[in-house]
């Protein structure tokens, strides 16, 4: 196969890569001034890659000798991901101009593209350098993006803590990946998944288990969550919001593909460790944030609670199980990118952000809106039906008493309403204490086009899209379940 | 016959100059004897067939890490007194560590010789005729070109990274301009003065 082939099928990174670069220069040279002008082509330059998935880079195939794979699951999780990197771009300007008085600098939309390319490279990974690399080029610019605001201290924290931690993920991950090579003699999914079918020692599953440990890491599952309410309580709102959405559906679309493409023979193996991540992340996101005051915190551990779910699905091993992870994912980032929206318009007059949860107090008297989409959101995420979040729970439970996971089911769905508890304290606090000082009203159409935009989604409204959805990720899951 | 000459050669000045590093009273010259360290270990690895690290030893650690190493020493005030008194301190915990290394080295030269660890066999091995730099050049433009390039993007990420989280404008400093400096003419910079005789010049 000839370049030409190859990088129509890469299109999407290629897209990123050289409009990163581009942007790099002109923001070398035009300074904190030009950094709006950066933005925008920034978010034109991801939905250029959207675009792209429209070609080969959605149905094409193995590219690069095995190195990447362009499929449908691939480009699904794009959508997703660029989506979310979109929006985290939008959001940022506003929030540092307030907070610090001075422009954002333009390297913030040139790092988030460089992001994105990374995760696109993870969801399309079918070999464990692809693998690696990918990851890393996400995890290097996201630490940055944690500590942009440097004068901070919590955000300089921030930074530091995930570096270190993240570090640490990187080396379990690489340990685990040297272990699978040297046992199976490849770094190919197809010749991996070749080796757990044949019979194998024992080394290859202890590979296994680094891996997913390294996965789970990056996923915030528990027992590997414990960087995540730090991090996301000290880094800047607006990249708070890009790490609870994008890096977690790319981690989410990698956790999938390894151990459905690389690892599927291996299945009983490792569902036994999604299982217990899904179990545990469920229960400790929903018991550990009851008592958070602080809303970046409470959302940080709704993030590990959810992870939790969409683990569910994976469990169950199947397409309908891969299926319902995307949906779950879909949805989740929707409720996930509105909360975070609301949490930028939490403010003092002198726009300094507010991050405890009382100043939400009697919201609904003061910014009825805000306090209704809110709620929405908070309902949503409870998984209380007729709203969206409800049919994302109702997907992963569905495929995993398919795959005759009863225990995990029953389990999953009592721990939910542990996690009810603390979203519905969100709503009373807005509906029925006494008002706190309202927050001054935002003038940015785009935060409320958003917001709006989001909250119509997660509303009762999504089920319109249910059979859109349903047939995009049934098609997704089908392209890692080549044999069904 | 030759090889064994250089093999012994290298190692004894590996170890000697690795003995003289922990030994030497001034920092400086540690420095110093770990770099020949290293040179004789790269040596090591030409020996085996092992041309690749052999280049990577010298250009990574002899040119960059030792380099960093020495600017890091010559900038601490390091006082040697207060590093023999720390040496009694942790001598325990040393000796601990050196145990095992010495332990794991005689379990690992037993396994060794009772048949090496049953893994897979590569899937693409090697032409014994080819030079390792060769067959690793060949496949890192080729089959791994698209992991290469996004390998530097990743530096590309951590350059752009340092300079986000440190650099910063700072006032008051005389920068170069050198269109300036080029546009500027003699009758703006020089003028002629006649001093009077006995007197000085005013400037």
């Amino acid at each position: 196969m000839d370049y030409a082939a190859n990088l129509a099928m890469t299109l999407p990174e290629v897209i990123l890569g050289v409009g990163a670069i581009v942007l790099m220069l002109v923001s070398a040279w035009g300074g904190s001034a030009s950094t709006r002008a950066v933005s925008w082509t920034a978010v034109a330059v991801l939905a250029g890659a959207c675009l792209a998935l429209l070609g080969p880079a959605s149905y094409g195939g193995s590219a690069f000798d095995g190195l990447y794979r362009a499929d449908a699951f691939a480009a699904f999780a794009k959508v997703l991901i660029f989506i979310a990197s979109g929006v985290a771009i939008l959001l940022a300007p506003d929030f540092f101009q307030r907070t610090t008085g001075d422009d954002l600098r333009p390297e913030y939309p040139v790092l988030i593209l460089l992001s994105a390319a990374g995760m696109g490279m993870m969801v399309s990974a079918s070999d464990l350098l692809t693998l690696y690399v990918g990851l890393e080029l996400q995890s290097l610019a996201a630490y940055v993006l944690a500590s942009f605001m440097r004068r901070d201290t919590r955000s300089a924290e921030a930074g530091l803590k995930y570096f270190v931690l993240g570090a640490l993920a990187s080396g379990i991950l690489l340990y685990g990946i040297s272990l699978v090579y040297g046992f199976s003699g490849t770094t190919l999914f197809g010749g991996i998944a070749a080796a757990y079918a044949a019979p194998h020692s024992l080394g290859l599953l202890f590979g296994l288990v680094f891996v997913f440990a390294g996965l789970a890491f990056k996923l915030a599952a528990v027992p590997f969550h414990m960087w995540t309410p730090d991090v996301y309580e000290g880094a800047p709102t607006p990249v708070t919001a890009f790490f609870a959405s994008a890096p977690k559906v790319a981690a989410m679309g990698l956790a999938v593909r390894v151990a459905v493409e690389a690892m599927g023979p291996a299945t009983d193996q490792w569902r036994q460790i999604v299982i217990f991540a899904a179990l545990a992340s469920i229960v400790l996101g929903a018991v550990a944030a009851i008592g958070q005051t602080n809303i970046k915190r409470l959302l940080a551990y709704s993030s590990i609670n959810n992870v939790g779910f969409a683990l569910v699905g994976l469990a169950a091993g199947t397409p309908e199980g891969v299926s319902g992870v995307l949906i779950y994912m879909t949805i989740y980032i929707a409720m996930t990118l509105g909360s975070f929206l609301i949490v930028l318009q939490m403010r003092d007059d002198d726009g300094q952000p507010i991050e405890n949860i009382a100043a939400l107090s009697g919201m609904s008297r003061t910014r009825p809106g805000l306090a209704a989409a809110l709620a929405i959101f908070m309902f949503s995420l409870a998984g209380i039906p007729p709203l969206f979040g409800f049919y994302a729970k109702f997907a992963v439970f569905d495929a995993a008493v398919r795959a005759g996971l009863f225990p995990l089911a029953a389990v999953g769905i009592a721990a939910s309403t542990i996690g009810a508890y603390y979203y519905l304290r969100v709503v009373k606090t807005m509906y029925f204490d006494d008002p706190a000082p309202a927050f001054p009203k935002g003038n940015s159409p785009v935060e409320g086009g958003l917001i709006v935009l989001t909250a119509a989604f997660v509303s009762p409204l999504g089920y319109l899209a249910i059979p859109l959805l349903g047939g995009w990720t049934m098609t997704a899951a089908r392209a890692l379940f080549p044999a069904i | 016959m030759i090889q064994a000459i250089a093999f012994y050669l290298f190692a004894i000045i590996v170890i000697g100059s690795a003995a003289m590093t922990i030994s030497s009273r001034n920092p400086v010259h540690s420095v110093m004897w770990l770099i020949l360290a290293f040179f004789n270990a790269a040596g090591l690895m030409v020996l085996v067939g092992a041309e690749f690290i052999a280049m990577l030893l010298v250009i990574v650690y002899v040119g960059a890490v030792a380099v960093l190493f020495l600017f890091v020493v010559m900038m601490l005030d390091i006082e040697v007194a207060q590093l023999r008194a720390g040496v009694a301190r942790y001598a325990a915990l040393g000796l601990a560590l050196a145990v095992a290394l010495a332990a794991e080295i005689l379990i690992g030269i037993g396994a060794w010789s009772a048949g090496g660890l049953k893994i897979s066999q590569r899937i693409a091995p090697i032409d014994g005729n080819v030079p390792n730099i060769q067959a690793m050049g060949q496949l890192l433009y080729t089959r791994y070109l698209f992991v290469f390039e996004a390998a530097g993007f990743v530096l590309l990420v951590a350059m752009i990274g340092a300079i986000v989280l440190t650099h910063r404008q700072r006032g008051g400093v005389k920068g170069q301009n050198i269109s300036r400096q080029n546009a500027r003419r003699p009758q703006d910079a020089t003028r002629n003065v006649q001093p009077p005789v006995g007197q000085g010049v005013q400037l």
